[in-house]
Order: C-alpha cells, then structure tokens, then sequence
C-alpha cells in the first residue's frame, strides 16, 4: 500500500499521513502493537460475518479492527451455502452478509432480523438505486427479478411481509452492488460485442461459458432470448412455467449443439476458463474479468445494449443476536459505511451503498477513472497497489450512471422456482 | 441357561456393542433421517413434516407421461450407469494386470511392498488436486493439444479432450484404480503357488493358468474392488462436475442441486433411490461371488 503511493508522482503530504496512519491501522490489527488502548472492555468485540469472499478482505477486518476494536471472524461460503447456513444452522454467524434476492427465502424461515435504520448513520445518504429504484439523477432504473427496492422495507421488527412503503426495519443495510454482464476475450473474438445474442452466436461454439447457478443462468438466457427477438418477458425475474419451458428450449439446444465449454460456479473458475482460452465469451463478475486482466490477457466486461443484470447486498443480523452483541453489529455497520470500505469495494469495480463517504475517501483522479467514465489521469491502482490500468485508459461501460442507468433486471428468486430447478436438472440431463 | 453360558453370551454382546454403536449412531440414523426427510413436504425456505410423496413424484415427474423419451431420472440414471460400467471396466483391466504383474513377477516381499507403495504416491495429494491436475494438460491450449499440433498430427486442437464424457471417465479410473489394485493383489497372494505348478506341469499355457487358475482364485478381490468402484462412481458429482464441466448429470449432482435449492425432501428423496439402485447393483454383484465364503 506505502509501496504504491511512493510510486505516484505527486506525492503530496496528505497522502504520505494518510499512508502511514494505514501502515499503523495495519500493524494494530496484526497485533504487532500489543497493549494498545482501543481494548476498552474486558470482553472482546467479537463478531462472526456470514458470507461470500465478494465483501470479506483481510484488509477491511484490520482496518474495521484498529478503528472499532471490533475482531471480524469470517465465515465464507458460496452463495447457495450462504442461504443453506442461514436456514439450518442460524446460531453459527452474527452479522450476515448476503444478496437481496436471497431475502425471499430468508425472511419467511425468521432466522433473520431486521435492523432499525433510525440507528445507522448514513441511512438517509444511501444511495435511492436501493431505496428508490432510480439513479441520484432521478433517472428510473430497470425494475425486473427481486430488485433490492422491493424487498428493502418490512412492516415490523419481526414481520415477515415487505412493507411496499418505506419504514424503520430494513431487511438488509445496503452494501455493495455492481452491474454484471459478459466477459470477452477481444483478442480472440477480434470482432465488436454488442449484444447478449453473441453468447449464444455459434460462431463462438465451444467456447461460451455461463453460472452454474440455476436462476442466475436462466435470466442470462432469458436476455439472449430477448436480444433475439424470439419472445419479450413480462418479468425476466419472475417466469411462468411457459417462459421457463421457453427459455429452457433454447438453453438445451445450445447445449445439444455444443454451445458451451463449461459452466462455472466459483470466482476463480471463471478466471481459469477465460484466462486458459477455454472461453471467450462467458457471464462474468467485474473482479474477475480484473483478475483476468491483472494476469496480462486481455479481456474486457463488455456493455451491452440489451443492458445488465445486476446484483446488490447488505447486513443484517442472526435473530440469535441481541444485547452488547447487537450493539456491535450496529457498531460495524456504521463503520462500514463510514467511507474507508466504500471507497475500497469502488477501486475493486463494484459500487459503495454511501456515494457521498466513500467519495471522501477516494483521490479525484480515482473517483473520476471509477465513477464518472473518465480517461484515467494517473495510473490506477487496484486497493492492494496492483496496477489494475495505466493512464488514459476509460472503465469498461462508462460512469456509474451509464452502467447502474441501463440496468435490465437483478438476480431473483422466483415463484416457480421450485419448478425451474427441476427444468434445470432437465436441462443438464439433455 | 446356566449362568456361565449367560455370562458368555454377556461378553459376545459387550464385544459386538461398540461396532454396533458406531453403526447405529453414523450409519442407521442418519439412515433413516434421510428416508424420513425424503417423505416430508417442503416450501421455498423450510421442510414440512407432513407425510408427502412430492419428493417422490417430482423426481419421476414424466416417466410414465413422457415415454417413449426418457425423463430426467432415466437419462441421469443412463449417464451413470454408463460411466459405473467404463470405469470398472478399466479400472479392472488396469487393476488386475497392475496386481498380477506385483503378486507374480514380482518375487522379493521387499519389492512387493516397495512397489505397492509406490501405488500409493497419487494419494499423497488431495482428490480435488488429482483431478484438476488435468485440465491444463487436456485443454484446448494444454500440453497434449499443443503436442498434438506441434507434431502436425491435428490441424487444431483436439476439443473433445476436456470437459466431455472422455476426460471424466479418465479422472475417474486415474482416482480409483487403487481402489481395484489392492484387494486384487491381496487375493492374488494368497493363491498357492503350487496350484500353478500343477497346472504347468498338467500343460497347461500360461493363458489357460490365468483364465482357469488365477482368476477364479482372485474373484473375491475382483468382486471387492468392483463394489468400492462402483459406489464410489455411482455417487460421484465432483469429478463428474469439474471435468465434465457441470454440463454432464450425475445422479449425484441431482442431490446437489436440490439441496442448493433448499429443497431437501427431494434431495433425500434422490439419495434414496441412488442408495436403492447401488445396493441392486451391489446385490448383483454378490451373487456372482460369496465373499464371504471366499475370504
């Protein structure tokens, strides 16, 4: 971190302090510095974070640790294991950490407890993408599948029904959110990408890739279908059997006729398949396609005009939690939305929940490369020091606005859900 | 009963009592959990415990209806019964000629065990990392394809070599051929030597003293390893999954997916019906040999 601020030219006092108080936060948290006054109780401030390794980095738990005293203990797993854990064993986390669409299901089970927004800071500066459905221009944003606005309020601490109105208990404390969409190999497809459609072109036959996870597949095939023109879903994110039988069609025949290479669960197999030229042309998370890039292959999170599928989480607490302990996840909410993260989570490509904190924290050139589309000024460095661009270079898709702006649906659950997954067994059995 | 033939009877059931517990505890409840689970009811987000067939009917959903094309069930079912089969076949030929060529050319005890360890290296290393050791090797830019292009004997490379049915049924004989080597050998030891003297010295050849001799003799070996084989492919989805780039059913993977689905009744109900069509095969299998009087 000391290392890359040194490289940059202009090195300006501030940014020297700053650095430094960051080396200090560092070693606090390494527990080189022993006997250090934030121990102010004789109970340790503990608490256990549920979730996946998206919003878990060592450098946000150390950082959380020299400037609350609060000991994040991460619990990480997989999406779907996330939700399973939740639902069989609410007792082994504290904090959770999960996406909006999962709420559908976790809400029902009551494992979950909401929390009280008159307690955090920064509620009335987030971001209205989550509370509002639209951008902080007023632009409206896509609306499709389980979009956080729906699921954002419920009618009480303990209710189980989303309030359509806004109230004091929120399911989740938005987070982080980002747009996703295809990444390509441009080297290798030597042509311009400009719609879902490709992903299922048989020109890139043997060569295409999408999530191994049953409802998020099923919406990336919902937009080809879309793209070319075959059928207009009232609701990408919430199909009838008709649509699933549709949309399942034109998935087995892809796959009959050898379409794709692999389908893909985990971050790094994506990055293996693309970064091996297995895949061209794939469904793919923004820090991966970086990963990719960081490894000196070309590959770009191409924007697409059919729009983006995007994705948004947030805290909330295990109902097993109360007392001190609820104190501390209140604690560490405010914490992280008090800027450091949000600034941290914007420099790896995806959105802070609170514009306005993690703006203070992010240098312009870094605020103007990540958040308003423009030609970078400076090298920019990844919030590990990598070097993640040089200088000139313009983000894949463009401002926040462009990207969060042309937003088509967002991951969901849907009410055949129970349906779909069965097609899907179908689907791979094909 | 006299009181020492009580006490005896005491003492044999003391000494069957911890094997049986352990049974109890990790193997007949869990058991049975599984089958009680496989006839609840179940919602998005939680079982209900309510007598369902669901997890029944909607795993066979289109068996009947659907014919002549086959439903989900007998299409997966299909697939793994058909990696079960290459995979023992290969593993077998591999095995056997593995454990002949240590049990009778090889004549030191010394060699045997050092060879036999030797067997052992791949095991050193995690499942996972055995199998994922073959993707760079298999793919489309892997060493076998850049060898095969570089001695101009392709065009382009060769596709089929990852992610596809060949690349699973290769993992899998490279995972589990051990498991064929070891009870193979263990009988092939025990075989008395002298019974393949007699058989030279009654003229026999050397195929003939494999086929009529060394054979049956190893048949409780073969049918042991066949059995860890089977099962272990039979309820395999990891392999299946990464080197059949989750694009191939397992029934395995059935389970998987209702499980990450929350849908437990179904999973359970999946497990069962896996469980039933393993213990058919395993059922199969025994009666062609005796094991137990065999050993």
């Amino acid at each position: 971190m000391s290392d890359a601020t040194v490289k940059n030219s202009g090195l300006s006092r501030r940014t020297l302090l700053k650095s430094a108080a960051g080396v200090a936060g560092l070693a606090a948290g390494s527990g080189a510095i022993t006997g250090f006054p934030y121990v102010k109780s004789a109970e340790p401030k503990v608490l256990r974070y549920l979730g996946t390794a998206v919003n878990e980095g060592d450098e946000i738990s150390k950082k959380c640790f020299a400037d609350t005293g609060i000991k994040i203990e991460y619990v990480t797993a997989t999406t779907d294991d996330v939700t399973k854990r939740v639902i069989t064993q609410p007792n082994s986390f504290d904090v959770l950490d999960t996406e909006y669409f999962s709420l559908r299901k976790l809400i029902p089970s009551g494992n979950i407890l909401p929390l009280d927004a008159r307690k955090i800071k920064q509620f009335d500066n987030i971001t209205p993408v989550f509370t509002k459905g639209e951008l902080p221009n007023g632009k409206k944003i896509g609306g499709q599948g389980t979009a956080p606005w729906k699921v954002l309020y419920l009618e009480g601490e303990t209710s189980k029904t989303f309030s359509k109105t806004p109230t004091d208990w929120v399911t989740l404390i938005p987070t982080v959110y980002n747009a996703d969409t295809l990444g390509i190999r441009p080297d290798l497809i030597k042509r311009p990408i400009s719609s879902w459609a490709e992903l299922l072109n048989p020109e890139f036959k043997g060569k295409a890739a999408i999530l191994n996870i049953p409802s998020i597949g099923i919406m990336d095939a919902a937009m080809v279908v879309e793209a070319t023109g075959q059928y207009k879903y009232a609701d990408k994110g919430n199909m009838t059997k008709a649509e699933i039988d549709l949309t399942m069609k034109v998935l087995t025949e892809a796959k009959k006729a050898g379409q794709f290479r692999a389908f893909w669960k985990d971050f790094n197999e994506s990055v293996n398949l693309m970064a091996s030229g297995e895949t061209v042309i794939q469904s793919m998370w923004s820090p991966a396609v970086t990963k990719v890039r960081s490894m000196g292959i070309p590959c770009v999170f191409q924007p697409l005009k059919e729009g983006y599928r995007s994705w948004a989480s947030g805290f909330c607490v295990s109902k097993a939690v109360s007392g001190p302990k609820l104190d501390w996840a209140y604690e560490f909410v405010n914490w992280f939305l008090s800027g450091w993260t949000g600034a941290y989570l914007n420099r790896q490509g995806y959105y802070s929940a609170v514009l306005s904190t993690a703006k203070a924290n992010m240098e312009p050139y870094e605020w103007a490369y990540w958040m308003e589309g423009k030609p970078a000024e400076k090298d920019i460095l990844s919030p590990t020091g990598a070097l993640l661009e040089k200088a000139g270079a313009v983000r894949d898709g463009g401002s926040y606005d462009d990207r969060m702006g042309n937003v088509a649906c967002w991951n969901a659950v849907m009410d055949e859900n129970d349906y779909m997954v069965r097609k899907w067994n179908e689907f791979i059995a094909s | 009963m006299t009181p020492s033939t009580i006490a005896r009877h005491m003492v044999a059931w003391a000494q069957a009592a911890p094997m049986a517990l352990v049974f109890l505890a990790f193997f007949v409840i869990p058991l049975a959990l599984v089958v009680t689970v496989s006839f609840w009811d179940y919602n998005d987000w939680e079982m209900i415990p309510t007598f369902s067939g669901r997890g029944y009917t909607e795993s066979f959903e289109g068996c009947l209806t659907k014919l002549p094309e086959a439903c989900t069930m007998l299409k997966t079912y299909g697939q793994t019964l058909k990696f079960s089969f290459l995979v023992w076949f290969f593993t077998l030929a591999i095995g056997f000629t593995v454990a002949y060529f240590l049990a009778f050319h090889v004549t030191s005890t010394t060699w045997q065990i050092g060879l036999s360890l030797l067997c052992t290296i791949p095991f050193w290393t995690s499942n996972v990392i055995r199998m994922i050791a073959w993707i760079p090797l298999l793919g489309r830019n892997g060493l076998v394809n850049k060898t095969l292009v570089g001695l101009h004997l392709v065009d382009r490379p060769v596709e089929w070599l990852l992610y596809s049915e060949f690349s699973v049924v290769l993992a899998l004989v490279h995972l589990f051929t051990f498991f064929m080597v070891v009870p193979i050998f263990n009988s092939m030891i025990r075989i008395d030597r002298r019974l393949i003297e007699a058989a030279r010295d009654a003229g026999a050849t050397g195929w003939q003293t494999l086929w009529n001799v060394i054979v049956p003799l190893s048949k409780p070996g073969i049918v042991i390893g066949s059995i860890f084989v089977v099962t272990i492919v039979m309820g395999d989805f990891v392999t299946v999954g990464v080197m059949g780039g989750q694009q191939i059913a397992s029934a395995g993977k059935i389970v998987q997916t209702h499980l990450d689905a929350l849908q437990f009744p179904v999973a359970a109900a999946n497990a069962v019906v896996l469980l039933a069509a393993t213990l058919l095969i395993i059922a199969a299998m025994t009666r062609l040999v005796d094991v137990r009087k065999e050993l």
